[in-house]
């Protein structure tokens, strides 16, 4: 009786730790492989079992998991980076940055402008076989305007006629004027001239989907086994919150020219991890870069690091609501204070520039050169001035700089913006003898706080959707929901529907233009820096290129060992 | 037993129906909702959402419809993931970290109590003070910093140990040792304390001048009834080990259910804060039971009835 006990405790240690070491691992999550006719000549199961030769498996880190990978649904980079390989629109951005054709083989603009007619490629197919028709562009873009889809995106339709008016259930589906006039055939008729709006067809939320799929299976793009695209990749495995494989796709019209065989992303954001990780050999590439390392990276010449350009702008709100914030002499006296170059230099330490205005650098205007060029520098460094102004303000709201004490910067927890608010407290010490408070809240309060206007100076970031001033210019028109500083000047509204009602380049270029120089008369926001991408590659990667608007594209890649 | 059992039964639905309500009109209540984002989203898209996911109605009625649900098992869609349900992501999250944490347990189960033991035995000795070294660090080295030296150290040394990641016995190593210590050195410290007032007890003389051997009285009369302490502080211990830790998993990259925990909360993703505290408070309340139960068994001197024996 004592040893039968003696061995039952013995005999269950001994099977829990056997269950423990053989390995019986639950997975991260149960996806059936794609049985989709993908890349045949390479294995799907896994990186280290090549078959004949090496296939060339590109791996990787997506920083998190994404919340969905239907491209109606989608609304981050996280889910971009994997949709922008696994799909294509009509429209591609190629490595020069410039917008081609992509599931289209050409397209003709009416002389208004209003109205676009697009042909397919005669050799464009689904992961599954099925053609690409005109006919899944129709059916993907209402189907992202269906109100009770209620997609996030669903806004960067509303270019399209009756988009918005059915998005918000005021107008019908009929109404939405895109329609397949056949097979090969798409008509889009919009409701303003809108000089980028080749470039948005390359945007996610207009990639096409697979209507068969779609209509049978509401489910189709949960899992890797049902989710059918488009693009040069199609997704073969995924495990949620773990790992994601995609699969060169041998349908995809340009496949010869893809020299990848896959890419494997893990799920990880944890970014000192990943970098250990790419340190280690495990990772060939890598976006999102630990600020501390980027440095190091910088300091040393490192080739491994890119800095990626990016059209993006981080901002102080001022809120005018606020005194002495509602007098344009303090706002200005605010940023003639702030030296954006030791902000850039010592502080992000990421290859971000000094602000010169809202619009980053990098986008072409009418000319095709760039646009930075046309309007010049619109930020002042300039202590002297900005003392005399800000004195001026002050005296004009009859207080002093005592009153500044008050005065809050809110920002969202991180440590990169508690830094630059902190340097940006201290510049303003210095140089106008004032001591502005801080305050670090959760991204979510923030974001209700500016909406409801409780914040005094507010950090604010936009990266924008398209390469055009305008996704910029568009933030600060009077009824823009982004507006948290309540910028309301009839100029400038003006000069937004001036440059949103025409075709013509020359005279939206030139409304946008002097839309920015009087937005930065006004500072009703005070620009601080431009974003970039920093990413890492090993030198035996080759060919990934970064459009301004996406995450680096790897289409293209190749590994050279 | 079985008008005791039912009595605890009752008094735990209070219990978890006390915790709904609480964690859900608190959860409203903080500033911040699951889809105001940066960015240009027209007020339109922003309703669309609100109603979509029934936000739109009085908070009353929400309540009442979520209790319905909840009686059904039903914990609702993610507002975050359009891929998986808050029960997809629970039955998915949990067999993880519940293999991490029963990993850990087992580390920390054969090695903490084993240490605590030996530092008892040798008391003001070399091995108590390596024992007692061992445990302090374990209680006061956060799990953060653990884990990145682990990675530091280890994973980027050892070629077969993965820096992160999850699907195979060796990603689940240095996660696991990372997440033991705590346990670990607490249940040394527990163990060692507890010996140590074992050890002096009257029995124990008489034991030893019976004339058994020395290791026989350590492992059948001192060792048992030390232990006893440790069991009781087992059912949170594992409770809080099944779920996961929000660090570690963040850390290595564990597909886990600790994450959600803080992620749900940051992302004011209400139906996975009610779903992720009710399944906690659950297990939570079930090992506290099955504690209380485990008791009877291995203590005789507790009683719950007169009639109880």
């Amino acid at each position: 009786m004592k040893m039968n006990r003696k061995f039952l405790v013995l005999a269950s240690l001994f099977i829990v730790a056997a269950i423990l070491v053989t390995g019986c691992v639950p997975k991260g999550g149960d996806t059936p492989k794609n049985d989709a006719p993908a890349a045949s000549d390479t294995p799907t199961s896994g990186t280290d079992t090549p078959a004949a030769g090496a296939a060339k498996i590109l791996r990787t880190n997506n920083g998190s998991e994404p919340g969905s990978l239907d491209p109606a649904l989608a609304q981050g980079t996280h889910e971009s980076w994997v949709l922008d390989h696994t799909f294509e629109g009509l429209m591609k951005l190629d490595e020069n940055g410039m917008v081609v054709e992509g599931m289209a083989k050409e397209y003709k603009v009416s002389d208004d402008f209003l109205t676009y007619t697009f042909t397919l490629r005669d050799d464009i197919k689904w992961s599954n076989g099925d053609p690409v028709t005109a006919h899944d562009f129709e059916f993907a873009w209402k189907r992202a305007l269906d109100p009770d889809l209620a997609a996030d995106y669903a806004f960067q339709l509303y270019y399209i006629k009756g988009g918005e008016a059915y998005n918000t259930e005021e107008g019908s589906l009929d109404g939405v004027a895109v329609k397949a006039l056949d097979d090969k055939t798409l008509e889009v008729t919009l409701e303003a001239p809108t000089g980028y709006f080749l470039e948005l067809t390359a945007f996610y939320t207009y990639y096409p989907v697979n209507k068969a799929v779609v209509e049978s299976n509401p489910d189709w793009a949960k899992n890797a086994a049902t989710h059918i695209s488009n693009g040069p990749f199609t997704l073969t495995e995924w495990e949620h919150d773990a790992s994601l494989k995609i699969r060169k796709n041998p349908n995809y019209y340009d496949a010869a020219n893809v020299p990848l065989d896959g890419v494997d992303f893990t799920i990880i954001d944890d970014v000192n991890t990943t970098w250990q990780g790419y340190e280690g050999g495990e990772y060939d590439f890598l976006v999102d870069v630990p600020q501390a390392v980027t440095a190091k990276l910088q300091e040393e010449g490192n080739p491994e690091l890119v800095i990626g350009g990016m059209v993006g702008t981080y901002y102080y709100n001022l809120n005018p609501a606020i005194k002495p914030l509602n007098n344009v002499k303090v706002r200005k006296g605010l940023s003639m204070t702030l030296d954006r170059k030791t902000i850039v230099e010592k502080i992000a330490q990421g290859g971000e520039i000094a602000a010169e205005g809202v619009v980053p650098f990098g986008i072409f205007d009418e000319n095709g050169n760039e646009y930075r060029d046309g309007v010049g520098q619109l930020i002042e460094y300039n202590v002297e001035e900005g003392k005399k102004l800000f004195a001026e303000g002050l005296e004009e709201e009859g207080m002093t700089p005592e009153d500044f004490k008050k005065i809050v910067i809110l920002y969202n927890t991180l440590e990169s913006h508690k830094k630059i608010a902190q340097a940006a407290q201290e510049m303003w010490r210095v140089n106008l003898g004032i001591e502005v408070q801080l305050e670090n809240v959760d991204f979510q309060v923030k974001l209700d706080r500016e909406k409801d206007g409780d914040y005094h100076i507010s950090r604010g970031g936009w990266i924008g959707d398209y390469m055009d001033p305008m996704t910029f210019i568009d933030l600060w028109w009077s009824d823009s929901s982004f507006n948290d500083v309540n910028y309301n000047n009839p100029k400038y509204d003006e000069l937004v529907y001036t440059a949103k009602g025409t075709a013509d380049q020359k005279i939206r270029f030139e409304a946008m233009r002097k839309a920015e120089k009087m937005l930065m008369e006004d500072m009703p926001v005070v620009p601080v820096y431009f974003y970039t991408q920093p990413y890492v590659q090993k030198p035996y990667v080759t060919g990934v290129y970064k459009p301004l608007v996406n995450y680096p594209k790897l289409t293209y890649a190749d590994i050279n060992r | 037993m079985s008008r005791y059992l039912l009595k605890r039964t009752i008094m735990s639905i209070i219990t978890l129906w006390t915790i709904v309500t609480i964690t859900f009109f608190l959860m409203h209540s903080i500033p911040g909702d699951p889809f105001r984002k940066e960015g240009k989203m027209p007020v339109s898209v922003y309703e669309n959402l609100l109603k979509k996911y029934g936000l739109d109605r009085p908070l009353s009625e929400q309540y009442v419809i979520y209790l319905k649900n909840l009686l059904k098992g039903d914990f609702g869609d993610s507002m975050k993931s359009k891929v998986e349900t808050v029960n997809d992501m629970i039955r998915r999250g949990f067999p993880v970290s519940a293999y991490l944490g029963l990993e850990a347990l087992l580390i920390a189960l054969v090695f903490g109590p084993a240490l605590g033991a030996l530092a008892a035995l040798y008391q003001n000795k070399l091995p108590d003070y390596i024992s007692m070294i061992i445990a302090i660090i374990g209680i006061s080295v956060p799990s953060f910093i653990m884990g990145t030296v682990l990675i530091q150290f280890v994973a980027k040394n050892v070629s077969w140990i993965p820096i992160g990641g999850w699907g195979e016995f060796r990603h689940t190593i240095l996660p696991a040792i990372a997440l033991s210590l705590m346990p670990l050195a607490y249940m040394a410290r527990l163990m060692r304390s507890s010996m140590l007032e074992v050890l002096n007890q009257d029995y124990i003389k008489t034991a030893t001048s019976k004339g058994i051997s020395k290791s026989a009285v350590i492992l059948k009369h001192a060792v048992r009834n030390a232990i006893l302490p440790i069991i009781s502080v087992l059912g949170t211990l594992i409770s809080n080990l099944l779920v996961g830790s929000f660090v570690i998993e963040k850390i290595f990259g564990i597909p886990g259910l600790g994450k959600f925990f803080v992620q749900s909360i940051n992302n004011r993703d209400y139906t996975l804060i009610m779903g992720t505290t009710i399944f906690y408070a659950i297990i939570l309340i079930v090992l506290l039971l099955l504690v209380d139960v485990a008791y009877i068994f291995i203590d005789p001197r507790i009683k719950l009835t007169k009639e109880g024996r």
